[in-house]
């Protein structure tokens, strides 16, 4: 929002007293502390609300998953047990599980990496004097009205089809021979990864955008004395100065990316769906989660499953911002 | 009055003034970026066109080879066999999705302003505890929680209820720090003053002297949150398993199920789906645009 300081209507004069009944200075004292109260009150009154619906629907669920995790919690079982670590023992052994860390990982880096790079080249394309630039914006950001289940579905039916897709169609024209997406995991892979981008890439280079906008057009004019080329003003001035701005859009698209499921989920139908392909290649750890949950009936080893899917992200979240915040600090 | 000393001023700094009316950009376009940028809005328009050209001829030719560029004349048909088709029940998942969304974004908008004035304008004991406290809540993802939360909505008997996808969701943190920013940056403390001054109590500050300020960002953070839930999959998706009662994104997820052979009707509905957001979208694109650049960037 810009940060235009228009002042407000005035307020509408003072609160009209009511005629003062019985003796005056007490009822001024009465109205002095109610106004305490109001002041002191008021603060917890205005930010109640949400920790009210973040106590039941977020702090309770989370300790009683941490709970859930050492436990055999199942609707079919009549009764619960305590199982200590069995759970994590047992998911540390599935290979399952690490298959569908395995394909989450690839996917996000799939994805995230040349997302954010083309994100930022597209910034960088939009932040330029041009006629009709909102018009390129506009059509850049549209994506974002798609919900990840159209997504899902457009690329997933029609793009990524195996006997009639337009993918399959262009490799034709090309002497390619058709490709079964869903068949192999770098296929899969690159299917889900392109849907993702499709819907993000726009959205990230308007971020981008906005930093850039912030940048003193000064730095690139003494630049532009100093004889620098366009490429190195983008590498040298453009790149370092964003480096808040993509360390945020790195540490979100950690976040959303490794709890990928619509796109994988959307990719087959059926009752299947949760096991991502045949064999599982394009399944990831949110899937297996549910699939535990809903499939298997399993509640004690989804909530393991879920709690280590957070320890997940909160690492890799790590690891990235680690190596972002180097990012153009070295040259 | 001795209610003005507790008054406080904001806190000093993060009041990060946005080059929004900086010096011009030096750059003018190339005819590389001119081809870039078209490439790239080709690409991200395109399967949006795509979609009405599916939707609107006979599912035939959605198999066909060269495919169809230019939208047909069965678009009436395929909707109307869509919203007929009573295992999707889309009609009935788009009310739903409407009365969700809606609900959720006018609650999102109202608490996040008031609380987003109380932590931009009030002092209280634990203000930036409390602030922080919500900074972390943000990052606990609703995936980690399905299960307790389930069993939840069995308890409370919300399963496939409309309930189970709105009330969990009516305040975000998200919306606070937008709202207590923008506070921060267009309500000036000598406004509140005054106020206090003039005997006002601080529901009728809010009322009458903050919540009209806030009505720019109210509006970009009511569209923002209308998009989120209206295309919200996963959790709907989990306990809205009965068929008969879905928002809108599950209903498609029952036709790609049971009706994957037949695109033009998927198409159709993904259209129908899609279609209140792109006229949103059309509508109020530099809000919705300002609001992601900005938002982000203050977040």
């Amino acid at each position: 929002m810009s940060i235009d300081l228009n002042a407000p209507a005035a307020p509408r004069g003072g609160p009209t007293t009511p005629p003062g009944r019985g003796d005056p200075g007490r009822s001024q004292r009465m109205k002095t502390r109610l106004a305490k109260l109001d002041i002191r009150v008021s603060p917890y009154l205005y930010v109640a609300p949400f920790f009210v619906l973040f106590a039941i629907f977020g702090l309770y669920p989370t300790v009683y998953t941490i709970w859930l995790s050492f436990t055999d919690t199942s609707p079919l079982n009549p009764t619960t047990n305590f199982v200590g670590l069995d759970n994590y023992a047992t998911l540390i052994g599935d290979p399952n599980f690490w298959n569908s860390v395995f394909n989450t990982l690839g996917m996000f880096l799939l994805a995230t990496v040349p997302q954010l790079l083309l994100a930022l080249v597209l910034a960088n394309w939009l932040n330029r004097k041009l006629r009709g630039i909102h018009f390129f914006r506009a059509a850049i950001a549209i994506p974002i009205v798609t919900s990840t289940a159209v997504v899902a579905l457009v690329f997933g039916l029609s793009f990524f089809a195996r006997d009639f897709g337009l993918a399959n169609g262009l490799l034709e024209l090309v002497g390619v021979d058709r490709i079964d997406w869903r068949a192999e995991r770098w296929s899969s892979w690159l299917s889900i990864a392109t849907m993702v981008d499709w819907r993000w890439t726009g959205y990230n280079a308007l971020i981008y955008l906005a930093a850039m906008q912030a940048i003193s057009a000064d730095l690139y004019e003494a630049a532009e004395i100093d004889g620098a080329s366009r490429a190195r003003q983008f590498w040298q001035i453009t790149v370092p100065l964003l480096r808040p701005t993509i360390i945020f859009t790195v540490i979100i698209s950690t976040i959303y990316g490794l709890q990928l499921f619509t796109e994988p989920l959307m990719f087959t139908s059926g009752s299947g769906a949760l096991g991502g392909g045949s064999l599982g290649q394009f399944q990831t750890v949110t899937m297996f989660v549910v699939e535990a949950m809903r499939a298997h009936q399993r509640w004690g080893y989804a909530a393991t499953a879920g709690l280590v899917l957070l320890l997940l992200i909160v690492v890799v979240a790590a690891i990235n911002f680690a190596l972002v915040r180097r990012l153009g600090s070295e040259r | 009055m001795t209610l003005t000393t507790q008054v406080v001023p904001p806190p000093a700094g993060r009041l990060r003034v946005q080059a929004a009316e900086a010096a011009p950009r030096v750059h003018r376009a190339g005819p590389l970026t001119v081809i870039g940028l078209t490439v790239a809005a080709i690409l991200s328009v395109f399967p949006l066109y795509w979609m009405v050209i599916i939707a609107s001829r006979t599912n035939a030719s959605a198999y066909e080879w060269p495919p169809a560029l230019l939208p047909g004349g069965n678009l009436g048909e395929n909707v109307r066999r869509v919203l007929d088709n009573s295992d999707a029940a889309i009609l009935k998942g788009i009310v739903n999705s409407f009365v969700a969304a809606g609900t959720i974004t006018i609650s999102t908008v109202l608490f996040s302003s008031i609380a987003g004035f109380a932590f931009a304008k009030l002092r209280f004991r634990g203000r930036n505890a409390l602030l922080i406290a919500i900074l972390l809540t943000m990052m606990i993802p609703v995936q980690l929680n399905i299960v307790p939360l389930y069993r939840l909505m069995i308890e409370l008997d919300w399963l496939n209820d409309i309930k189970a996808v709105t009330i969990p969701f009516l305040i975000s943190g998200f919306g606070i720090f937008l709202m207590r920013q923008y506070t921060l940056q267009s309500v000036p403390d000598e406004l509140i003053e005054a106020a206090r001054v003039d005997g006002c109590s601080t529901w009728r500050i809010f009322r009458h002297v903050v919540a009209p300020a806030l009505r720019p960002a109210a509006a970009v953070l009511g569209l923002l949150t209308f998009m989120q839930y209206w295309n919200e999959f996963f959790w709907p998706f989990i306990v809205l398993a009965d068929p008969s009662n879905p928002t809108v994104q599950v209903s498609l997820r029952t036709l790609n199920s049971a009706y994957h052979q037949d695109l033009a009707q998927i198409f159709a509905g993904t259209l129908i789906a899609t279609l209140p957001l792109a006229v949103i979208f059309v509508l109020f694109f530099r809000q919705i645009i300002r609001g992601i650049m900005e938002g982000a960037v203050k977040g």
